[in-house]
C-alpha cells in the first residue's frame, strides 16, 4: 500500500531531499494556478477529516473562516499530542516534516492566514528543534515569508513551544495558551472560526490533518477520497503500544481490521498470549472487548457503531493477565491531574472516581462502587466546558461496564446499610443489613428488589402509625 | 508597577532573544511562556522574583506570570537535581513495567515522587505520558533527552552514567 505521510524515503526530513522528491509541489500549484476556494473545495470534496480526535470535515472546518481581511486570521496547527497512547505527529515531525509545512501553507493560502503558529508540547524538546530548523530551512528558500515563490502571498511561521499541559491539545485551551494565558478552555460558542486567538478568526488543525493536504493537491480529491474507508478516507497513523511484540506507527488506510493491523504487522501479542483489552484511539476512548475487536475495522464509522471512537488512532493493547481495574485507575489518575479545575463537575467528579477506583484496587471497595462510578461519569458527560470531562467519563463508564467482573472480582463480601426510599426525606438509612455475596451475579437486581420491598414496609408503617 | 530592585537575570545577547520572542505575537503578553523557559534553561527553575522580573520586561501583572508558571507542569517553581528524572508511568509505560522502573530508581536513589537527593544531583518525578509509548518504558532527563526501551539494567548505567559525568 502506498503511503501518505511515512513515505519510505531516506532523508525526506531534510529540505532539498524532499523537494527533490516533489516536495513543496502543490504549494506552487495552488500559488499559480488555484483560487483560494477552489483550494478548499478540493480539500471538502476529498472527504478528510480532522486527525486530532474530532474526524471533523477539514473542507467544511477551513470554510467556516470569514472571507475578506478585515481582521488578521490565524491558523493553529495542533502538535500538543499528550493523549496517552498517541505518538504519531512526533513521527511526522521525524520523518516527513516539510509535508506538514508545505500543507499548513497551503491551509494558510486557502484561508487567507497571516501567521502560523505551531504549537508543540514542551516535552517534544527534540521535535521542537527539528521543527525550528525545518521553519527556518523553509524561510531561507523563500517558501516561507513575503511574496512567497514570487506570488503576492506572504505569511509568517512560528514554533510555540507549550509547558507540560494536556489540556492544552483543546482548541480553545490552546488559543489561551498561546496568548499567554493559564490553558483554560473557552466557552464556545463563538467559535474559533469568529473569535480565536487575540478575537481574531482562527483554525485549528491537528499535524496530521495538515500533512495529508499536499498529497490531495497533488493527487486530487478523488483520488484521496478511494483510498480507504469511503466515509472516513485516507490512511491513518496507527500508533500501537503495549502487549505487542512488535509496537510502533504504521500508516494504512481507514478501516484496515484491528487484527490485521495486530496480528500482521505487530506481530502478534507477546509472549505468544491472548488479549483482553483494547482501547482503539488514545486513553479517553471507551475500550473494547475482546470480542468487539476481533472483527473490528478502524475507521471513524465501524467505532462509532459500537459506542467508541477512532480518538487519534492510538491503539493499546492489553493481554490477558492485564488488571483492568489498575488500567482505569491509571487512566482516571491522568485526567484527575490534567483537568483545568474550571468546571465542577470535572474537576470534583475526576477525584471522586479516582478515590473510589483507588479504594477498590486496595482491597476496601464496595459493591455499590462500581454503580457509583457510572453515575459520577454519567454526571460529568456533556456537563462541561470542553471534551476533557467527557474524556475521563467515557473510559469509566464503559470500562466498568464492558469489565465489571473484572471489578467485582476485587470486592469482598460486605455487609452493607440499604438506603430507604422515604417520600418525604428521599433517602435514609433504613436499620436493615444485607450481605452481598461476591459469589453472586444477581447483585443489582436482588438489591434492587429488596430497596423496594423495604421501602414498601416502610411506608406501610408510615402511613399506618 | 515597575520593581527596580533585583539586578536583571538576562544579559545583553539574551535580551536580543527577548526582542525576537515578542515580536513572534501579536500582544507583548504571548511571550511570557518562551521568556518563562528562558529563565528556567538559564537558572534551572523560576523563583518568584524570576517571575516578576519576566512581568516586567512585558508590562504584564506579576500575578499573571505567576499564574502562568503555576499552571505548566514543566516549569520547576522550586529546584531540582541537578539530574531531573521524569519517568512516565501512563498506561502504555505501566504495560511494559514503568512502575518497576520508577520504583528502582526511587529505591536506588532512596528519594519518593518529587523528591531531590541530599546532594542535589538527582531528583525524581513521576510523569504522565510522553508520547513515546512504541518505546516503553522510558524516563526524559531535565525536560529534554529521552531515554526508551528502558530496562532495569539500562537504568543501572545511566544512572551511572550520569553520577560519573558529574
Ligand atoms: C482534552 C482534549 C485534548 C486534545 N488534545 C489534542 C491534541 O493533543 N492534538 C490534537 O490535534 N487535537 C487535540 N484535541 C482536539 C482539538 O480540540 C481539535 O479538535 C483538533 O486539534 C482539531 O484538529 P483537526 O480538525 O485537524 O482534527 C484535544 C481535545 C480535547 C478535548
Ligand atoms: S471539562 Fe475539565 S478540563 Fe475542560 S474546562 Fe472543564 S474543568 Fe477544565
Amino acid at each position: 500500500m502506498e503511503k501518505i505521510i511515512l513515505k519510505d524515503i531516506p532523508d525526506l526530513d531534510k529540505i532539498d531531499v524532499y523537494i527533490s522528491n516533489g516536495g513543496y509541489s502543490a504549494l506552487k500549484k495552488v500559488l499559480t494556478g488555484m483560487k483560494p476556494d477552489e483550494v478548499i473545495a478540493e480539500v471538502k470534496n476529498s472527504g478528510l477529516r480532522g486527525r486530532g480526535g474530532a474526524c471533523f470535515s477539514t473542507g467544511m472546518k477551513w470554510s467556516f473562516m470569514p472571507k475578506g481581511n478585515e481582521k488578521p486570521k490565524f491558523l493553529c496547527c495542533n502538535g500538543d499530542e499528550s493523549e496517552p497512547g498517541s505518538f504519531k505527529d512526533r513521527e511526522i515531525f521525524e520523518k516527513n516534516p516539510h509535508q506538514f509545512i508545505e500543507g499548513s501553507l497551503i491551509a494558510a493560502y486557502a484561508m487567507g492566514i497571516q501567521a502560523v503558529y505551531v504549537y508543540i508540547r514542551g516535552e517534544y524538546w527534540k521535535w521542537i528543534n527539528i521543527m525550528e530548523e525545518c521553519v527556518a530551512d523553509a524561510y531561507k528558500k523563500g517558501l516561507i515569508g513575503k511574496n512567497i515563490l514570487g506570488s503576492d502571498f506572504s505569511v509568517e511561521m512560528y514554533v510555540h513551544k507549550g509547558a507540560g499541559a494536556y489540556i492544552c491539545g483543546e482548541e480553545s485551551s490552546l488559543m489561551n495558551s498561546l496568548e499567554g494565558k493559564r490553558g483554560y478552555p473557552r466557552v464556545k460558542p463563538p467559535f474559533p472560526a469568529a473569535v480565536g486567538v487575540w478575537g481574531n478568526p482562527t483554525t485549528i488543525n491537528n499535524i496530521e490533518t495538515l500533512a495529508n493536504v499536499p498529497e490531495i493537491i497533488n493527487k486530487g480529491s478523488e483520488w484521496f477520497s478511494k483510498i480507504g474507508d469511503p466515509k472516513h478516507p485516507g490512511t491513518l497513523l496507527y500508533g500501537v503500544s503495549g502487549h505487542v511484540n512488535k509496537p510502533g506507527v504504521y500508516e494504512l488506510p481507514t478501516g484496515t481490521p484491528l487484527m490485521t493491523i495486530i496480528n500482521d504487522y505487530c506481530g502478534g501479542i507477546k509472549d505468544g498470549k491472548d488479549f483482553k483489552m483494547i482501547i482503539p484511539g488514545g486513553s479517553s476512548m471507551p475500550p473494547l472487548t475482546k470480542e468487539e475487536s476481533l472483527t473490528m475495522k478502524m475507521d471513524a464509522e465501524s467505532l462509532k457503531a459500537v459506542g467508541s471512537a477512532i480518538g487519534t488512532a492510538g491503539i493499546m493493547v492489553m493481554d490477558e493477565d492485564t488488571d483492568i481495574v489498575h488500567v482505569l485507575q491509571r487512566i482516571t489518575k491522568f485526567y484527575y491531574h490534567e483537568s483545568c479545575g474550571q468546571c465542577t463537575p470535572c474537576r470534583e467528579g475526576c477525584g471522586w472516581m479516582l478515590k473510589v477506583l483507588d479504594r477498590i484496587m486496595d482491597g476496601t471497595g464496595r459493591h455499590s462502587d462500581l454503580d457509583l462510578l457510572i453515575s459520577v461519569a454519567e454526571n460529568i458527560e456533556g456537563n462541561t466546558i470542553c471534551a476533557l470531562g467527557d474524556a475521563a467519563a467515557w473510559p469509566v463508564k464503559w470500562t466498568v461496564r464492558k469489565f465489571r467482573k473484572e471489578f467485582e472480582s476485587k470486592i469482598k463480601n460486605e455487609n452493607i446499610e440499604l438506603p430507604v426510599l422515604n417520600k418525604v426525606h428521599g433517602l435514609r438509612k433504613s436499620d436493615e443489613y444485607v450481605t452481598i455475596d461476591t459469589d453472586e451475579n444477581t447483585l443489582v437486581e436482588s438489591l434492587i428488589g429488596k430497596v423496594q420491598e423495604i421501602t414498601v414496609d416502610e411506608n406501610l408503617k408510615r402511613y399506618s402509625s | 508597577m515597575k520593581t527596580q530592585e533585583y539586578t536583571p537575570l538576562f544579559d545583553e545577547s539574551e535580551m536580543q532573544t527577548v526582542k525576537m520572542h515578542i515580536s513572534k505575537y501579536p500582544k507583548p503578553m504571548a511571550a511570557v511562556m518562551p521568556l518563562l523557559w528562558m529563565i528556567q534553561e538559564k537558572y534551572g527553575w523560576i523563583s518568584i522574583d524570576a517571575m516578576r522580573y519576566v512581568g516586567d520586561l512585558l508590562s504584564i501583572p506579576h500575578d499573571h506570570v505567576l499564574g502562568v508558571a503555576t499552571f505548566y507542569s514543566m516549569y520547576f517553581k522550586k529546584p531540582v537535581g541537578k539530574f531531573h528524572l521524569q519517568i512516565c508511568t501512563n498506561v502504555s509505560c505501566m504495560l511494559c513495567d514503568g512502575y518497576k522502573i520508577f520504583n528502582h530508581i526511587s529505591d536506588k536513589l532512596g528519594v519518593k515522587n518529587k523528591g531531590i537527593t541530599p546532594d542535589g544531583l538527582f531528583s525524581i518525578e513521576e510523569v504522565e505520558c510522553l508520547g513515546s509509548c512504541a518505546t516503553a518504558p522510558m524516563l526524559q532527563i531535565n525536560n529534554k533527552e529521552f531515554h526508551e526501551n528502558l530496562t532495569i539494567e539500562k537504568t543501572d548505567e545511566l544512572l551511572a552514567k550520569l553520577r560519573n559525568s558529574n
